[in-house]
């Protein structure tokens, strides 16, 4: 038995995105590094405004959360988060968040790092804690501020934004979690030493035996150890480095476009890294219909894979509104040039 | 560097918890433990719901130490739901102009470096336009 599955069966009870207000266009991050016309991977990505990290952006996603699952925030036993842009490199974020949500002192606060699998793998950890009757809620949140070396392909696509997610029993569930499968090797597709300021790729690495290569594993065993095909879910989300790796692997797969087009936002707001299966996953359950199956395979440099199943229940239907939409986010943009842009992730040296 | 102080401050910084007056029902901000409608004694936790108006704003060209990076942003007085009137700065702005009445709402943001880079990252409320 490959599958990871609690003894206590476990659901999301809350869920809530956060994106920030700026974005950039890919054309302009083109203009200024290889003058125009050049093709971009996406339109427009997420920026963060200078006041924001993820710790900030994780307050408001875990705020949203907890309002849709309706419980106080000192009934948290563990506050998580995934992302590969803590503020510190030593002082947790989880710490700032629980303090900041109002969490009680007994909790569990750690902070998760597996590239862009961190956040999943938070949902993961999160699921065996309350699936193992010790917590009985957890907040477990994928966020973060990704970092493009300027000039590099990745600042095409490198955002910000990521989701907030509540886990507690089925009962109170919004979508119950039915197992989860991990497909984990040593891969060196992407990488950033401890005091690099940006991440290194070995540019091929990134396609086949990092990406495919893991999502299409952890996906085909999650499909054959639950007996499912992909015409069994009415929705699926992959992680989103771009636009295209994510439609190849689903086509791969023989998913259509109406299951993935709903949880496929990097276009619009370029890839958030721990946020980008989480945030595909919120934009899903905004409109998700009970009754509904969904299949989310995350991807982690390094590298790993999480898939996971949901069934959506009557509760989405009086939590939903609760909290602003992943579109309403999406749809508050303010455009910024190269230069603000710059100005924004502190590029210019003032002193 | 002020850890005491910073720390002392993080709950009403982070959340905008202030106080309730047990005897007249004023809510307040920032806490003080005397009510400042009554006079009497008021320690009893109060979250503020984040909602409030701008009462006036101005705009900062020459900022004091630490907020230098930003310049120019915007202070305002906001006046919360539940009465009192807190100094703060205007964040996710983007092409909105501000005005006198403007609905807000609170969020939790980076203020500034107690210190330089080295120093830890304060963080404490700000408002922006109701989303």
């Amino acid at each position: 038995m490959k599958l990871l599955r609690p003894e206590k069966p476990v659901g999301i009870i809350g869920y809530g995105a956060y994106i920030p207000r700026y974005r950039i266009k890919a054309s302009e991050i083109a203009r200024v590094w290889h003058g125009s016309a050049e093709a971009t991977p996406i339109k427009e990505k997420s920026v963060p405004g200078p006041d924001e990290d993820t710790i900030t952006m994780s307050i408001e996603a875990a705020r949203n959360a907890l309002a849709r699952a309706g419980i106080p925030a000192n009934q948290l036993r563990a506050v998580w988060i995934g992302s590969e842009s803590h503020p510190y490199a030593v002082k947790p974020s989880g710490t700032i968040v629980a303090e900041a949500i109002g969490a009680d002192v007994s909790i569990s606060a750690a902070d998760f790092e597996f590239a862009c699998k961190a956040g999943t793998e938070a949902i993961v950890a999160g699921i065996g804690f309350v699936g193992s009757g010790m917590a009985p809620y957890v907040l477990a949140i994928g966020m973060d501020t990704a970092q493009g070396k300027p000039g590099d392909v990745l600042e095409y696509t490198a955002s910000a934004g990521g989701a907030a997610f509540v886990l507690g029993a089925t009962d109170e569930a919004l979508a119950t979690i039915d197992s989860v499968y991990s497909y984990v090797t040593d891969t060196p597709d992407f990488w950033r030493r401890q005091t690099e300021r940006y991440p290194e790729h070995s540019q091929r690495f990134t396609g086949e035996p990092a990406y495919f290569k893991h999502i299409g594993n952890s996906l085909q065993t999650y499909l054959d150890e639950t007996g499912t095909k992909a015409s069994d879910y009415n929705y699926v989300v992959f992680h989103q480095p771009n636009a295209k790796f994510p439609q190849k692997i689903a086509k791969e797969f023989g998913f259509t476009k109406e299951q993935y087009a709903a949880g496929l936002l990097s276009p619009q707001i370029g890839n958030t890294y721990s946020g980008a299966v989480m945030l595909g996953l919120s934009a899903i359950f905004d409109i998700a219909k009970p009754g509904d199956r969904i299949l989310a395979a995350s991807f982690g440099s390094g590298a790993g894979s999480d898939t996971f199943s949901m069934t959506i229940t009557d509760k989405i239907l009086s939590r939903r509104e609760k909290a602003p939409l992943t579109q309403t986010y999406i749809d508050r943009k303010t455009e910024i040039d190269y230069a603000m842009y710059a100005r924004f992730l502190n590029e210019i040296a003032l002193r | 560097m002020e850890t005491p102080r910073h720390w002392r401050l993080k709950k009403q910084r982070y959340a905008l918890i202030g106080e309730e007056c047990p005897h007249c029902s004023a809510k307040i901000f920032p806490p003080r433990d005397v009510c400042p409608e009554c006079g009497l004694e008021a320690k009893t936790a109060y979250q503020f719901s984040g909602k409030g108006e701008v009462f006036s704003y101005t705009t900062m060209n020459d900022a004091p130490a630490g907020f230098q990076d930003h310049t120019p942003y915007s202070i305002a007085l906001v006046k919360l739901e539940e009465g009192p009137i807190v100094t703060a700065q205007l964040t996710d702005l983007g092409d909105e102009k501000i005005r006198i009445g403007m609905p807000v709402e609170m969020v939790t943001r980076k203020l500034r470096n107690d210190g330089d880079e080295r120093g830890a990252i304060l963080y404490g409320y700000k408002f922006r336009p109701v989303l």
